[in-house]
C-alpha cells in the first residue's frame, strides 16, 4: 500500500485516496473550436509514462480535496506532492 | 528440422527409456539482419501471431522479439479463465472465435494446452446484476454463444461449495453460466505456440528489447533498434501488453491506453473440490482450481498506473473477503503466492487489433484485464491483419480510430475493472 502525503492533511495510507489520472490536463479554452482528433486527444489519450509521472489524487476519505503528485511508475516511489494549480516542485532525480 | 511428435505412444516409449532423448522444444535463435515480419512481444498473443503468419499466410522468415523470457509477462500471470459471454456483437464474434479455436488448439499445436471447458459461472448479487446478466444471456444466445440463467439452487448444484444463504453481505441471487467456458494451462499456451512456430522456421529471440523504430522517408517502418542490434523488417506487429504504449511511442504513435497492475494469487494445493470457474464482478472475486490443486484467485486492478508488476495487499484482501463469504469452507486455507502483471486498459475496455497510422506497423493491445481467453483468436486475426495489411472482418471494428469516430465497444462484461 502506498503512503501518500496529502498537502493539506499529511501522510496517510492509500486506501483514503482515489486516483485521478494524469495531471495538468487543461480543459480546452474554446471547446467549440476543437476538431475530432483534438477531442480524442483530450478525452482518451494519456501519456501512460514509464518513469516519472505527474498525476492527480483525491483525499476522498479525508479532506476531500484534489492535489497532484509526482511518482516514478517503475518503482512506485513518490518524488513530490503539491497543491492543484501549483507547478511541480523540484524533486530529487 | 524434424520435430518429435507428442502422443501416448511416444510418451510410453520415452518413459521406458528413462525420458532421455526428448528434443528441445524450440531453438535458441540468434537475430538475423532482416526478416519479412517481426512480432514484438513473446507472450501467447505474439507467439500465436507468428505461428499463424507462418502457417496460414506463408511467411516463414519471421522473428518474435521478447525483452524477457517467453510467456513471462501476462501470459504467465493471469488466472487462465476462458469465456466468450460478452454483450456486444463485435466482442461476441471476437471472443467466440477464440473459444472455438481453444476447443481444438491442443490437436492443432500437437501440444496439450489442457483446455478444460468446465463452465464459467458469473454470480448476480443485486437486482441490477440480474437484469444485466439476463440481458447478456439473451444477447449471447442471439449471437450463437451459449449462456444460461441459473437460479441460486441451480448455481449451488453446479458448484457445491457455493454459499447461497442470505446471511452474507451480497447474497447470491442467481448466476449466468457459460458451459463452454473454462480454463487452460497458461504456460503451455506460450510453449505450444513457440514450439509450433519454431517448427515452421520462426526465430524466437529472448532477452531482446526494442529500443527504437526506424522509418523511411515515406514514414513506413524500416527497421527495429534492439538491445541485440539492428533488425530490418517492413512489417512489425506489436503485442507487448502493458508496455505497448511505450513501444509505439518509439514510432510517435499515441494510444488510448493506461497500464495498471492486476494481481492474482494461489492457495496451497488441495484435493479436487472446485468443479468450475466462478466469477463475481460485483464483489470482485474470480476463482477456479488448477489441476495441481491450488485455488487460483484473481483480484482487481490497483488504483494507479504502474509498470512495477506488483500491487498493494489490500486489493488481494478485498478479493479474499468476498471469497470467504461466498465459499466459507475456504476460510482457513493458506495463500501461497501472489503476483502482479501490467495490463493495458482502453477507455471502452475493448482491445485494439489494428493498423496504426505508421505504414507497416500493427498493434494488438488493450486487452486489459482479460486477454488470456482471447489468445488464439486474437493471434489469428492479428496475423491476418499483418499479412494482408487489412483487418480480418472479426477485428475490423477494433481500430484505434474508433475513439475519434465515436464507435466505442463499451464492453461492461470485462472483469476486474470498474465501469
Amino acid at each position: 500500500m502506498l503512503l501518500i502525503v496529502c498537502p493539506y492533511c499529511g501522510k496517510r495510507p492509500e486506501i483514503e485516496f482515489t486516483y485521478g489520472g494524469q495531471a495538468h490536463l487543461a480543459r480546452p479554452v474554446k471547446p467549440a473550436e476543437l476538431d475530432d482528433q483534438a477531442w480524442t486527444d483530450f478525452l482518451y489519450m494519456r501519456a501512460n509514462t514509464k518513469g516519472v509521472y505527474a498525476e492527480r489524487w483525491r483525499h476522498a476519505r479525508g479532506c476531500g480535496r484534489f492535489f497532484n503528485a509526482v511518482r516514478d511508475t517503475t518503482t512506485d516511489q513518490f518524488l513530490a506532492f503539491y497543491k492543484t494549480g501549483e507547478r511541480p516542485p523540484k524533486y530529487p532525480k | 528440422m524434424s520435430r518429435q511428435s507428442f502422443s501416448a505412444l511416444a510418451l510410453i516409449r520415452r518413459g521406458l527409456s528413462g525420458h532421455l532423448g526428448w528434443q528441445k522444444q524450440w531453438r535458441k535463435a540468434e537475430p538475423k539482419a532482416a526478416y519479412d515480419a517481426v512480432i514484438v512481444g513473446g507472450g501467447g498473443h505474439g507467439l500465436g501471431a507468428a505461428y499463424y503468419l507462418a502457417k496460414e499466410h506463408g511467411l516463414t522468415n519471421i522473428a518474435v522479439l521478447e525483452k524477457g523470457w517467453i510467456g513471462g509477462g501476462n501470459t504467465g500471470r493471469n488466472t487462465t479463465i476462458i469465456r466468450s459471454n460478452y454483450l456486444f456483437n463485435e466482442s461476441a464474434a471476437l471472443y467466440d472465435h477464440s473459444v472455438k479455436m481453444w476447443e481444438t488448439l491442443s490437436q492443432e499445436l500437437n501440444y496439450n494446452v489442457m483446455f478444460s471447458p468446465r463452465g464459467v459461472m458469473m454470480l448476480a448479487h443485486t437486482v441490477h446484476d440480474i437484469q444485466v446478466f439476463k440481458r447478456h444471456v439473451h444477447a449471447n444466445r442471439c449471437n450463437g454463444v451459449d449462456n444460461e440463467w441459473l437460479e441460486p439452487e441451480q448455481a449451488k448444484e453446479f458448484c457445491p461449495p457455493l454459499n447461497i444463504e442470505d446471511n452474507i453481505r451480497y447474497p447470491v441471487l442467481g448466476a449466468a453460466l457459460q458451459r463452454r467456458g473454462g480454463t487452460a494451462r497458461h504456460d503451455a499456451v506460450a510453449w505450444g505456440y513457440a514450439r509450433a512456430a519454431d517448427a515452421l522456421g520462426v526465430d524466437i529471440i529472448e532477452n531482446c528489447e526494442v529500443t527504437g523504430i526506424k522509418r523511411d522517408e515515406g514514414g513506413a517502418v524500416r527497421a527495429l533498434e534492439t538491445s541485440r542490434g539492428l533488425i530490418r523488417s517492413r512489417k512489425v506487429g506489436v503485442s507487448a501488453a502493458g508496455n505497448t504504449s511505450v513501444v509505439l511511442r518509439l514510432a510517435g504513435v499515441r494510444l488510448p491506453l493506461e497500464s495498471y497492475p492486476l494481481q492474482a494469487l494461489v492457495s496451497e494445493p488441495i484435493k479436487p473440490i472446485f468443479p468450475c470457474v466462478v466469477m463475481s464482478n460485483t464483489i470482485h472475486a474470480y476463482i477456479s482450481q488448477s489441476d495441481k490443486g491450488e485455488l487460483v484467485i484473481g483480484a482487481g486492478t490497483d488504483a494507479y498506473t504502474s509498470y512495477t508488476q506488483r500491487g498493494a495487499l489490500h486489493i488481494n484482501t478485498h478479493t479474499l473477503d468476498a471469497i470467504c463469504e461466498l465459499f466459507p469452507n475456504f476460510r482457513r486455507m493458506r495463500m501461497l503466492r501472489n503476483w502482479g502483471g501490467i495490463v493495458d486498459v482502453t477507455p471502452d475496455r475493448s482491445p485494439i487489433i489494428a493498423k496504426t497510422p505508421v505504414p507497416g506497423l500493427y498493434v494488438n493491445c488493450g486487452w486489459g484485464t482479460g486477454g488470456f481467453k482471447a489468445t488464439p483468436g486474437s493471434a489469428h486475426v492479428f496475423a491476418w491483419t499483418i499479412a494482408r495489411d487489412e483487418p480480418h472482418p472479426i477485428n475490423a471494428p477494433f481500430t484505434i480510430e474508433r475513439f475519434r469516430d465515436g464507435y466505442l465497444i463499451d464492453e461492461a462484461a470485462a472483469a476486474a475493472v470498474a465501469h
